[in-house]
């Protein structure tokens, strides 16, 4: 915890915040906006917009821990205003390549009876709840996040990060909600792929 | 009887959906049946647990202290 040595910034309500503690916010702020956004420089922006509206409206929160999921709640919302405004400027139903390379390595999983071909059934991943307590594995999560493609990543992370309904994301996005459901199983199948070959089948295997 | 593709389209739409109560019923009959889908469903319920915590964690500054 970073603490002393910190310039102190009165907020309007006299509150008294540290600047520690939003300098200590600010590097996994930008890697989640970078993550969603794909765009450094706009990620660097809503971030900061984030922070300022965070010193703004700073009052009296019980504690570090109360005031770091309001900063969420703030960048969240940010980041979400960010999509909006892009996604007027962009295709979501048009198919990539990248999406059809990986609608056809989910289909290359099945049988023509569209069961799983022996080699490529699920796995047990056996405890995989101890994973997230290690470093390492959110390192390949977030790998395998930068590994889907744009719009793939972009509407998975709505969903999953910022919490939108689907309904949300097919108004928002100009979407139907058939198209909303494919894209993201998409997202999910290629993500538990992702990490069954990359963290999964590393580890050690628990047959 | 739900082929394992279609229930693995049910399993991510039952993330963001109600299924209906037929569909529900097809798919709890497959997973007694399908060790393949079954572990598919633990996989999908994981990945939307690890997402959550992911999302939640960025406002925490022990992770954020780690270098890109």
């Amino acid at each position: 915890m970073q603490r002393g040595g910190n310039a102190v910034t009165e907020g309007q309500d006299g509150v008294i915040m540290d600047d520690g503690l939003l300098r200590a916010l600010r590097p996994g702020m930008i890697r989640f906006a970078r993550l969603q956004l794909r765009d450094d420089e706009l990620a660097e922006d809503v971030v900061q917009d984030a922070l300022m509206a965070a010193m703004a409206g700073a009052k009296g929160f019980a504690g570090r821990a109360a005031f770091n999921t309001w900063v969420l709640a703030i960048l969240r919302n940010k980041i979400a205003d960010a999509i909006r405004l892009r996604s007027r400027s962009i295709n979501i139903s048009a198919l990539a390549p990248e999406e059809e390379g990986l609608d056809q390595a989910f289909e290359a999983l099945f049988k023509p009876n569209a069961h799983w071909s022996p080699q490529s059934r699920p796995r047990d991943w056996g405890d995989p709840e101890d994973s997230l307590q290690r470093d390492q594995f959110w390192i390949v999560f977030e790998a395998c996040l930068k590994h889907l493609p744009e719009n793939t990543s972009r509407i998975f992370m709505m969903r999953e990060f910022l919490e939108f309904d689907t309904s949300e994301i097919c108004k928002e996005l100009a979407i139907s909600s058939g198209n909303c459901h494919v894209i993201l199983h998409r997202a999910r199948n290629a993500l538990r792929g992702c990490l069954e070959q990359s963290w999964f089948d590393k580890g050690e295997q628990t047959c | 009887m739900l082929s394992c593709k279609e229930v693995t389209r049910l399993l991510s739409e039952s993330q963001d959906r109600e299924l209906t109560l037929f569909e529900g019923l097809q798919l709890r009959m497959h997973l007694a049946m399908c060790k393949g889908c079954a572990n598919f469903d633990r996989q999908m319920k994981f990945l939307r647990k690890a997402s959550r915590q992911y999302a939640a964690s960025v406002s925490r500054a022990d992770r954020n202290d780690r270098s890109d």
